[in-house]
């Protein structure tokens, strides 16, 4: 490590987005065969940066450097030449062809698959990968998806790597398992650079750390010499308080009792199986899962937008009397007088519509409300700019387009809306993802107060350390089945994470 | 009963028009660009054909070579200049394609009727058209012996060149596709253009290749409708509305000018079935009921395969949209 | 700069939010552009002087009283025609449909002035005739809906198909009707007894006049103000969001497409019972595509739709002069709309992007 040479060099990058500034007079130098944490918050330009540098944005000004000669890097193809791959955070495969065909395109000459699988038989046993060259990209799961992207930039003989949030979904297994698949490559040589806002992972794999906050360069830090807190600091730009507020539950009563839920998706693949639970007032619901194992289903069948094949969810009155959810729509559940709401994943494709503004996205909600057969307009806008103040919301202003807004904003947005008609169930799923530590921490106050106003909160989350801190109990799923539930407040993490892999983990024995 | 040897022949006729154009379609769709202006295309490459062809018989001397060649390149380079004009609105300007699509087939049908109608005066003719026969018999030359060997003759050895060179390029493009590296390119380009970009492919000029190389297939079509089916005799609207059948054919073969071949004769078949179906003079209002035939199996095609879906029949991915690469 | 590759020239960047008035100078600017293009070429064709050309498309639109009265006639039948499309547009559901849909309207008219004509009262048979029509381009509207709401089949195909369906259809009923018998026309219905021609009002220009512009306002107010026009909208943007707020996708799609139709069908009976009095296969004349191009022009919004149809039939109608005053092929209107179309559409590319030419060499970005 002490005689470093440096393999790129990235000197006064400036890139803008219309209006937004997303890297600022960037100077970041990465050396040969270290592995460099790119840490920042989500809006911090990391992503930008690395895009620059594999060539699938171009610099508005600055130079790069690549061993000591500028060079332009104008394509992807470009970066490829020079030994720069990148996978990015969103997989780029193309779904209906095989892992092979998707590892060479791109590629020059003539066209011999099997060759190329060869090839990539060679590259798995040389790092320790598992993947099936012949297999289409749609038939595979994410972390085999993932492994294909790393293959595919080491096909091409990279000799930086850059890889873009790698662990977001992977379990902690399958994290162990890249990072040792890292260490290998950096021992055979490679610069890599991995972008994240993991803490706990930084230190793990990183031997330094290179800072972004708001499009500019911080600072960079050995990880040996460094901690957490002083790192946060360092990417928030003022101290922060780490704690998530856990308040016990009071006076919980059974509200969504499901049983024996069992749901199969269009192409008939079992995505539910035998599911049972119940969900309290005045409660967290954790839920933990790798991602895809069935959460996104179970929420859906809850909501009315997933039809199941067997099994009952029942909404209880606080009487104690129950009415059937399944089989009804969203607005039959809502002309029950079942007030629920729903934050769901994917916030701009199905909570909210990116192309109108804050006031009509308001109305989705509300807008069948009136006798008339015209929408009432005002009641909306009043609730927008409520929310707006209420929640701190950042918009040029209230007819702005919610795509317009940032990933918090757009949340922020979504939850007003949700829990503004003050529900009695409020499901949310990955309700933090892709947010900025401080809009994070507001997330986790609107559903505490939520819970703290007697709302049955079902939350499906995927950083393992905030489920442990914020869940009353934790309900961990593994392959479509509940794999247990357990305390939140007494629950490990490694726990969960065998939990998650392995139907009631067995084989663990640390208790 | 159908007379199946003069039948058949008639449909591979009427089939071979919507080969050129359901091929040319397939390979622009593959690059993920729906050209609605397949239609405006061909009647662009016909009347070009036309143009050089009427030109080059004023001249006087009618030499083999270049009665094929002259009207050949004219329509190549006419439906070469729709293709750019269309790549260059929707691929270099990013415009909505459904539209920019309807504006070509507006812009291409009024080009051929407008220069169809213009050389039609200066021919000075008694009749709404014009005939070019001295070129045209050259395109319609059947091969060696079609008349010495019986119904297989006329099956299969009755037609001109263009009538083979469609089914060549048809088994190439299918060839193309499927198994070269240009072709695999090409798929990741329709189907996921940022991530063929993010492979280093060059989106732009794939898709303006595509495009073009597909209008001019899709224009000779055309050519050969006027030069070898009618035989050389253009009148306006006569090509009428195969180039909506040709687009429709596209999904019909999912995607595949191998099958293409096949389908486009049978839809030959469908669309001249009416004069093949005795109806009695009495009842000729009966025969527009039965022009009906090919639309009606389309459609009902095309609800068939959109009820039994697989994956790969579907269209590519990012078809109609415009790729930016720094969308965010 | 020493590198060895050269760098992009041009780079383009997307704006932000457009003003307004930025926005509509770059069309206009386009339309000049295209206005210059059509000019130069219709002088290179003709060998006339641009001035002249110019001239003779506002004579040909406006030139006489008559003329425009019938310029603005048209005007109303394209923006009906327009505004039966745009709900689906709204939707996203590519109903190049239009033809087929006016046509069946038109048609089923057609029908009832000739079947009722002299067992029913003239009130009797216009009233069988509105119902009539309405009920045939919504049904024409309804089948492609109802697939691509069941199996998501391809809108734009079937729309398409089923315009040749409705071609074929009439073909038939004017061989079944035709008078007289060989000569391959309707010709003019009950020229006599001028049952079932939709009344004057004023003039024979204004019934269609006044439709349109009730129409124009009906549908603004039902795309903009009403919860039907919030769930197309809403459908239109995001099925997962409609459905997530519990619209039933399936329903909107059939709903708005049935209403799409009917409004189509309304265009075929003013086409048949105030203007022509007869049917023929080719009566939409191609505006049930025009109509897709005038709606997206205007950006679905319909009171833009009177600006962009009254461009669109405006250069019909001069180019159509243009043809006949120096005796050219008609068809020569379709290609100067065609170029005009091609300005439009690519001019909305300088509204949503902005090209930087790049000059990295002093460090600075010219705009």
């Amino acid at each position: 490590m002490e005689n470093k040479v440096v393999t790129v060099s990235m000197k006064n990058i400036t890139k803008r987005f219309g209006e937004i500034i997303a890297n600022d007079s960037v100077n970041l130098d990465i050396y040969k065969g270290e592995i460099l944490a790119l840490l920042g918050e989500n809006g911090s330009g990391k992503t930008t940066l690395m895009n620059m540098l594999s060539g699938i944005y171009y610099p508005d000004e600055g130079q790069i450097f690549i061993n000591n000669e500028e060079k332009v890097i104008a394509s992807p193809r470009d970066a490829f030449e020079l030994g720069i791959g990148m996978v990015h955070q969103h997989f780029k495969l193309v779904d209906v062809l095989t892992a092979t065909e998707n590892i060479v395109l791109g590629l020059d000459g003539k066209l011999d698959l099997k060759k190329a699988s060869a090839k990539i038989r060679e590259i798995c046993r040389k790092y320790g990968f598992d993947v099936d060259p012949d297999q289409k990209v749609y038939d595979m799961s994410v972390s085999e998806k993932q492994t294909v992207e790393i293959v595919k930039v080491l096909y091409r003989g990279a000799d930086i790597l850059i890889l873009d949030e790698p662990t977001a979904v992977l379990t902690p297994q399958e994290t162990d398992r890249l990072f040792a698949i890292l260490r290998n490559m950096k021992e055979d040589g490679k610069s890599i650079i991995i972008i994240t806002h993991k803490m706990h992972e930084v230190l793990s794999i990183s031997d330094r750390v290179a800072v972004l906050r708001k499009g500019t360069y911080v600072g960079d830090l050995r990880t040996k010499e460094t901690t957490a807190q002083e790192m946060t600091e360092m990417m928030v730009g003022h101290a922060v308080e780490l704690n998530i507020e856990r308040p016990d539950p009071v006076d919980p009563k059974p509200r969504i009792e499901v049983k024996n839920l069992t749901v199969r998706n269009e192409e008939g693949i079992l995505k539910l199986e035998d599911v049972s639970f119940t969900a309290n007032s005045g409660e967290i619901l954790g839920i933990a899962g790798i991602s895809g194992c069935g959460q996104k289903e179970l929420l859906e069948a809850i909501a009315g937008l997933q039809p199941a094949e067997s099994g009952s969810v029942c909404y209880i009155e606080d009487d104690g009397s129950k009415d059937e959810l399944l089989k009804k729509d969203p607005r039959q559940i809502q002309e029950m007088g079942v007030t629920l709401s729903f934050v769901p994943e994917d916030r701009l494709g199905m909570g909210l519509v990116g192309n109108m503004d804050m006031s009509d996205n308001m109305m989705l909600r509300s807008f069948r409300k009136g006798p008339t057969p015209f929408t009432d307009r005002k009641s909306p806008r009043k609730l927008a700019k409520k929310v707006v103040k209420d929640l701190d919301v950042v918009t040029p202003g209230i007819s702005t387009p919610v795509r317009r807004l940032s990933g918090g904003n757009v949340q922020k947005v979504l939850v007003g809306r949700e829990i503004a008609s003050a529900p009695k169930v409020l499901l949310t799923a990955y309700a933090v993802r892709g947010l900025d530590i401080n809009s994070s921490y507001t997330i986790y106050d609107l559903i505490n107060r939520q819970k703290k106003a007697g709302v049955a909160v079902i939350y499906v989350g995927e950083d393992l350390d905030v489920l442990l801190e914020i869940s009353d109990r934790i309900l961990v799923m593994c392959g479509g089945k509940v794999s247990g539930i357990i305390d939140g407040r007494t629950a490990t993490k490694n726990k969960v994470g065998m939990m998650m892999t392995r139907i009631g983990g067995e084989g663990f024995d640390e208790q | 009963m159908i007379d199946l040897v003069s039948f058949i022949p008639r449909a591979v006729v009427q089939g071979i028009p919507l080969l050129y154009g359901s091929t040319g379609e397939t390979l622009t769709e593959k690059a993920g660009n729906l050209n609605l202006g397949i239609p405006g295309v061909m009647y662009v490459g016909a009347i070009s054909g036309v143009i050089g062809s009427f030109f080059y018989e004023q001249s006087g001397e009618i030499n083999g070579f270049l009665a094929i060649a002259i009207p050949l390149l004219c329509s190549l380079a006419g439906s070469l200049i729709m293709g750019l004009i269309y790549c260059f609105l929707t691929v270099t300007l990013r415009a909505n394609q459904n539209v920019t699509g309807l504006a070509m087939t507006t812009f291409g049908i009024g080009f051929g009727n407008f220069f169809g109608g213009s050389l039609i005066k200066l021919a000075g003719s008694d009749v709404p058209s014009i005939a070019l026969s001295k070129t045209s018999a050259y395109f319609s030359h059947a091969l060696p012996f079609a008349d010495k060997l019986g119904w297989f003759g006329k099956i299969f050895l009755s037609y001109g060149f263009l009538a083979y060179a469609s089914i060549a390029i048809a088994l190439v493009t299918s060839r193309i596709i499927r198994h070269t590296r240009v072709g695999l390119h090409l798929r990741a380009v329709g189907e996921s253009p940022t991530t063929a970009d993010a492979a280093g492919i060059n989106v732009t000029r794939y898709k303006y290749f595509a495009t073009c190389i597909g209008c001019m297939i899709a224009g000779l079509g055309g050519l050969y409708y006027v030069m070898d089916y009618a035989c050389g005799v253009w009148s306006n609207d006569a090509f009428g509305d195969r180039g909506w059948l040709a687009i429709a054919l596209v999904i019909f073969t999912i995607w595949r000018p191998s099958i293409g071949i096949f389908a486009s004769i049978l839809f030959g078949g469908l669309y001249i079935l009416y004069l093949f179906i005795p109806t009695g003079m009495d009842h000729m209002e009966i025969k527009e009921l039965y022009k009906m035939i090919p639309y009606v199996v389309t459609l009902v095609v095309l609800v068939i395969t959109s009820i039994r879906s697989k994956r790969e029949n579907q269209p590519p991915a990012s078809l109609g949209l415009a790729y930016f690469r720094e969308e965010r | 700069m020493n590198s060895k590759k050269k760098e992009p020239l041009l780079h383009i960047v997307k704006r932000g939010d457009v003003k307004w008035y930025v926005a509509w100078a770059i069309r206009l600017a386009a339309i000049v552009l295209a206005l210059i293009v059509s000019g130069i070429l219709t002088t290179a064709l003709t060998g006339l002087n641009p001035l002249d050309v110019y001239k003779t498309i506002v004579t040909g639109a406006f030139g006489t009283a008559r003329k425009s009265w019938i310029t603005v006639q048209d005007i109303s039948i394209l923006l009906i025609i327009s505004l039966a499309v745009t709900p689906a547009f709204r939707m996203r559901f590519w109903n190049v449909g239009g033809e087929g849909q006016v046509l069946a309207g038109a048609l089923a008219a057609a029908a009832c002035m000739i079947c009722l004509g002299e067992k029913l009262p003239n009130a009797a048979v216009i009233v069988c005739m509105v119902i009539s029509s309405i009920l045939a381009g919504g049904l024409w509207g309804f089948v492609p809906a109802f697939f691509k709401a069941k199996w998501n089949t391809n809108e734009t195909l079937c729309t398409l198909m089923m315009n040749y369906i409705a071609t074929q259809l009439v073909a038939y009923y004017t061989i079944l009707w035709e008078v007289p018998k060989g000569s391959g026309k309707i010709g003019i219905i009950n020229q006599n007894t001028n049952i079932g021609w939709l009344p004057e009002i004023g003039n024979k220009y204004l019934l269609c006049i006044i439709i349109a512009v009730v129409s124009t306002v009906l549908m603004y107010i039902y795309l903009n103000y009403s919860k039907h026009g919030y769930e197309i909208s809403v459908v239109g943007e995001s099925e997962h969001t409609a459905r997530y707020v519990g619209i039933k996708v399936e329903k909107v799609i059939v709903r708005t497409m049935i209403l799409s139709g009917a409004v189509c069908g309304l265009a075929g009976l003013l086409l048949v019972g105030s203007i022509n009095h007869t049917v023929t296969t080719t009566i939409a004349g191609g505006q049930g595509f025009t109509a897709v191009m005038v709606s997206w022009l205007a950006k679905f919004n319909p009171l833009g739709m009177i600006l962009t149809s009254l461009l669109i039939v405006f250069l019909g109608r001069g180019a159509g002069e243009i043809s006949t005053a120096f005796s050219l092929n008609h068809s020569f209107s379709d290609i100067l709309t065609g170029i005009i179309l091609f300005f439009v559409i690519g001019c909305e590319f300088f509204i949503t992007y902005k090209v930087n030419f790049r000059k990295k060499a002093t460090g600075k970005e010219a705009k």
